[in-house]
């Protein structure tokens, strides 16, 4: 009746993951009990989980993001203080909890914190930087959010129910096949990897079609902002690589499930081929991330410089670049699988030659900032904390492209190192910088000023005092995934970087608390004009926060830097563009069809996962039946007045009216 | 001016990096104090790669805080320029700086890739010793088919003389890494892959997987030691006089899986049990055992524990 699933799934003997699933239990509840007392409910539902809204899935995304990446911090934690506590002793943390948590940690940050930030950036910006009222596909929107979310939510079942994957982020076989991992773990990790990664594609598709298709008149190509650009490349990644993940995983599943021999150990299966075909995902997915964040930074430069982006069109050309040859490197991260001199050589070419674009960009960043007027506020601070730490990162990186020095760093702790310099210094710093910067879009305020740069001082040294210790350890010959070290002379290394956690904590709590803060002071930090940074793409048209349909008349672009123009325009006549005529418009219907959806999805793979086949059957039917459903509806769209339009962009335009007196009095420097 | 004023501040922030850079090698028992012939290519290879960068690298970090810092918002002394945004000779030069880098470092990528190809013998007059390694969980199985000995756990070779590893798994991915020797290799299932070291001087040194491979992984270390000839020579004869056999049985107890199993000897009773090994003619690792299962759907914690 319930497959291998009885009450022994759950760790009763382990303290850890009780207690802490017992925590999140009760949070949860608390938050569900007091939505209920204070009557919520209807808001949520109708405003927020049926909402096909792309600026409301994209701040859901990056909710989820953030919860995400303060799990997988906890993770963190307990791998760093295990190591300083197991040397030469067993530390608290037994393997087979330990080699959970490492996994654990690698998934979570990778498909299920910076995955859904990136996203969600992408998803709340791409149309208003485009000057269109949606993407695509707004339904098929919130389908994929809520697969994203699901996975997320089948991970985290599997801190509480049986177990997690102990077999590193990426489970290479034939360690991950059923002989050596029978238990539930791995496909705890196969099927939330796999329903997310279905989400992952349907909004990669659906800001392609978005990019490609619905620009608002005027926006070519190359009149668009570097943001876009770059979530353009990202996706167009997304759409060439999940399908290979997908793919693979597939194949590891029925390698596990029905016995078959793709990967195994044994009867002509070839577990090398997983790991030329996981990392031509994987490598790619890694310019996911990363590229939409080298977008934010240059938003960032040029709106904080008081300037346009030095050198756009070599940026989007550095962009395109990178989009595709990031396709042609997987190899190295398995040079020493003794491919050959030749093949090594060819990419170990091919992934230096990726920070060509990289350098390009960096010196680009930094023109922007001569002759202009840099103000150093928080997305600024995160920004310069990014080039110094990128830099870095992207000089080990290229020392791990070149084979010869590879063969004594690979999976050592200088390889550790070198990522998280990378995807730290340039994912996480760039999300945090994003998030300062268009938190005021999103939210109608400004983030804490003070809070923020304590934040950022926090990660920025916390960061170093934690990695830097580990690129020395690595060069004494410390390998990575360690549970318990058995070297004494690493120890002040680890105490250090012990230490390093420490400060990390210490940002993430003000990062918590500057949140805080900022709700609470409010009214204080409002942004009443819609433009509180001065900046220069259409977002910072719209009122903070943005109205459902974005643009009550779509905008008219005629050059690079849209809202620039139309601000310098409205300066130098001293007075707003005429009154537009107002014409009603359709927009979506909110639909529960996503949430709906995933939510059987996810007892899909919670069924797979626990062999109980039936449930598997009657689950996979209903969520077909949800898009059936959906798919025959009449009605799918609701018209938007012309009086409730007008009243909305009056009000706007009275907010600009004042900006541009302000703006004219002392904006002698313009 | 301004050249002259970065270039001074380039200098010394160079000359502390070095400094620091030096102190860490010099502190370095790992892969930086290599032992051999090997493991100095590998190591020159790094530290030049990582100078030539460093010439690039701190410059471009010193202008990007002297850039934000000169053109901070209060300095109006400094011309504003708001349209200033394409200069083609900047372009020119922006691009030129990471491409002439990087055709460099491939240069070192291509040369370095054929002159330290694991694959290829070294170049030395004495002639190389054959040893044979497989991966098992959660040990080392070193096999020296010429001597006809066989050691679990420590790894003995000759001075100056080139030592050709093959390297297979009997059970999940492995890597082979003597830190101190040099370049590491994967250690697979069902294929050998091929690497040569050598050891300069008599030395006490270890060995490791960097592959994880399970509950056992933290304990893959190996003991290596590098004799003299006349001390090689008669290591092996103590090995194979005091040895049990490796055998099949022997084997098959090995192949189980089991953490911190001590260093010890065997006299080889097969010559050819590494081809079996790496053909799975002898059947792979068995991996955990069905023993009674305290949790639905979790793997038993203690499996293979001594």
């Amino acid at each position: 009746m319930f497959g291998k699933l009885d009450l022994s799934a759950i760790p009763l003997s382990q303290p850890i993951p009780l207690v802490t699933s017992a925590v999140v239990i009760l949070f949860a509840l608390g938050v569900v009990a007091m939505v209920t007392i204070k009557g919520w409910w209807p808001y949520i539902w109708h405003e927020w989980i049926t909402s096909v809204d792309h600026k409301r899935i994209g701040i859901m995304y990056c909710l989820l993001g953030g919860l995400m990446l303060i799990r997988g911090f906890a993770d963190a934690i307990m791998m760093r203080t295990q190591q300083a506590v197991a040397i030469n002793a067993e530390g608290y943390l037994p393997p087979e909890h330990y080699n959970q948590i490492f996994s654990a940690h690698g998934t979570i940050m990778i498909l299920f914190g910076a995955m859904p930030l990136v996203l969600g950036f992408m998803n709340f910006l791409v149309p208003l930087q485009l000057g269109v009222r949606d993407v695509a596909f707004p339904t098929f929107n919130s389908v994929g959010f809520w697969l994203t979310a699901s996975g997320a939510l089948l991970v985290n079942v599997s801190l509480f129910i049986g177990e997690f994957a102990r077999t590193g982020w990426l489970p290479y076989p034939p360690l991950s096949e059923a002989t050596y991992s029978p238990g539930v773990g791995v496909d705890y990790y196969l099927w939330a990897v796999q329903i997310s990664g279905v989400g992952t594609l349907i909004t990669g598709i659906n800001i392609v079609t978005t990019v490609l298709k619905m620009r608002c008149p005027g926006m070519s190509y190359l009149r668009m902002p570097v943001f876009t650009w770059t979530s353009l490349a990202s996706c167009l990644l997304i759409v060439a690589a999940f399908p290979i993940l997908t793919a693979t995983l597939a194949m590891l599943t029925l390698d596990r499930y029905v016995g078959w021999h793709y990967f195994t150990n044994t009867a002509g299966g070839n577990p090398m081929m997983f790991v030329n075909l996981i990392w031509a995902w994987g490598h790619p997915e890694v310019y996911i991330l990363v590229l939409p964040c080298f977008g934010i930074f240059s938003e960032i430069f040029s709106t904080f410089s008081g300037k346009p982006l030095f050198g756009y069109r070599s940026m989007v050309a550095a962009t395109l670049f990178i989009c595709v040859v990031s396709m042609l490197v997987w190899l190295h991260h398995f040079f020493t699988m003794g491919a050959g001199p030749g093949v090594n050589t060819f990419f170990g070419i091919s992934s230096s030659v990726i920070a060509v674009g990289t350098g390009v960009k960096i010196y680009n960043w930094i023109f922007t900032m001569y002759g202009g007027r840099v103000r150093l506020a928080v997305p600024m601070l995160w920004s310069m904390g990014f080039i110094f730490t990128f830099i870095i990162g992207g000089l080990t990186g290229v020392l791990l492209a070149i084979p010869p020095a590879d063969f004594i760093t690979h999976n050592s702790m200088f390889l550790v190192a070198h990522f998280h310099n990378v995807i730290v210094g340039g994912v996480v710093f760039g999300v945090f910088a994003g998030m300062e910067f268009w938190f005021p879009k999103a939210f109608g305020f400004r983030l804490h000023e003070g809070w923020g740069k304590a934040a950022f001082w926090f990660a920025l040294i916390g960061f170093w005092v934690t990695f830097a210790p580990l690129y020395i350890l690595g060069l004494n010959g410390m390998t990575r995934r360690l549970q318990h070290i058995n070297f004494e002379e690493w120890t002040p290394w680890l105490y250090v970087s012990l230490a390093g956690v420490i400060i990390l904590i210490l940002g993430v709590i003000s990062q918590i608390v500057q949140l805080v803060v900022s709700i609470l002071e409010r009214e204080k930090l409002r942004d009443v004009t819609g433009d509180p940074w001065d900046g220069r793409s259409l977002e910072w048209a719209t009122p903070s926060p943005s109205p459902f349909f974005n643009f009550a008349v779509m905008p008219n672009v005629e050059g690079e830097e849209a809202y620039w123009g139309i601000k310098l325009r409205a300066i130098e006549t001293q007075q707003l563009a005429p009154e537009p005529e107002y014409a009603p418009i359709e927009m979506p219907l909110h639909t529960p069809v996503g949430i709906y959806t995933a939510f059987f999805s996810a007892i899909f793979g919670f069924a797979m996962i626990w062999s109980i086949w039936w449930l598997a059957i009657v689950s996979i039917v209903a969520a077909f039946i949800g898009f059936v459903v959906f798919a025959w509806r009449d009605v799918h769209e609701f018209k938007v007045p012309a009086e409730e339009l007008a009243k909305a962009e009056r009000a706007r335009r009275a907010a600009r009216e004042a900006l541009l007196h302000r703006l004219s009095s002392h904006g002698a420097a313009i | 001016m301004i050249e002259r004023c970065i270039s001074e501040r380039v200098a010394m922030k160079g000359c502390s990096i070095t400094a620091a850079l030096c102190f860490i090698l010099s502190s370095c028992a790992g892969v930086l104090a290599p032992v051999g012939p090997v493991g100095e290519g590998n190591a020159e290879i790094l530290i030049n790669a990582t100078m030539i960068m460093l010439a690039i690298v701190l410059p471009t970090i010193v202008l990007a805080f002297w850039m934000a810092w000169r053109y901070r918002a209060s300095n109006t002394s400094v011309e504003y320029l708001p349209y200033w945004s394409f200069s083609g000779r900047i372009e020119a030069v922006v691009w030129s700086i990471p491409i002439l880098t990087i055709m460099f470092i491939g240069g070192l990528i291509w040369i370095g890739s054929y002159k330290l190809d694991p694959f290829r013998p070294l170049d030395s007059e004495r002639p190389q010793i054959e040893v044979q390694v497989v991966a098992l969980d959660w040990k080392w199985l070193f096999i020296y088919p010429e001597q006809g000995v066989a050691t679990v756990n420590q790894l003995v070779v000759p001075v100056g003389t080139p030592v050709h590893f093959r390297i297979t798994s009997a059970s999940v991915f492995n890597v082979f890494w003597v830190p101190r020797l040099g370049s590491m290799i994967y250690a697979m299932p069902g294929m050998v892959s091929e690497l040569h070291l050598q050891a300069n001087s008599a030395t006490d040194i270890w060995g490791t997987s960097a592959q994880f491979s399970g509950d056992g992984f933290s304990d893959m270390q190996f003991k290596v030691r590098s004799l003299s000839d006349s001390d090689f020579a008669a290591w092996i004869d103590s090995a194979r006089a005091a040895a049990p056999k490796l055998d099949q049985a022997a084997y098959a107890k090995l192949a189980q899986q089991s953490q911190r199993h001590p260093p010890s000897a065997f006299g080889l009773a097969d010559p050819y049990i590494f081809d079996a090994i790496a053909t799975q003619r002898v059947p792979p690792g068995p991996g955990p055992q069905a023993e009674t299962s305290e949790h639905a759907g979790r793997e038993h914690p203690s499996a293979g524990k001594e």
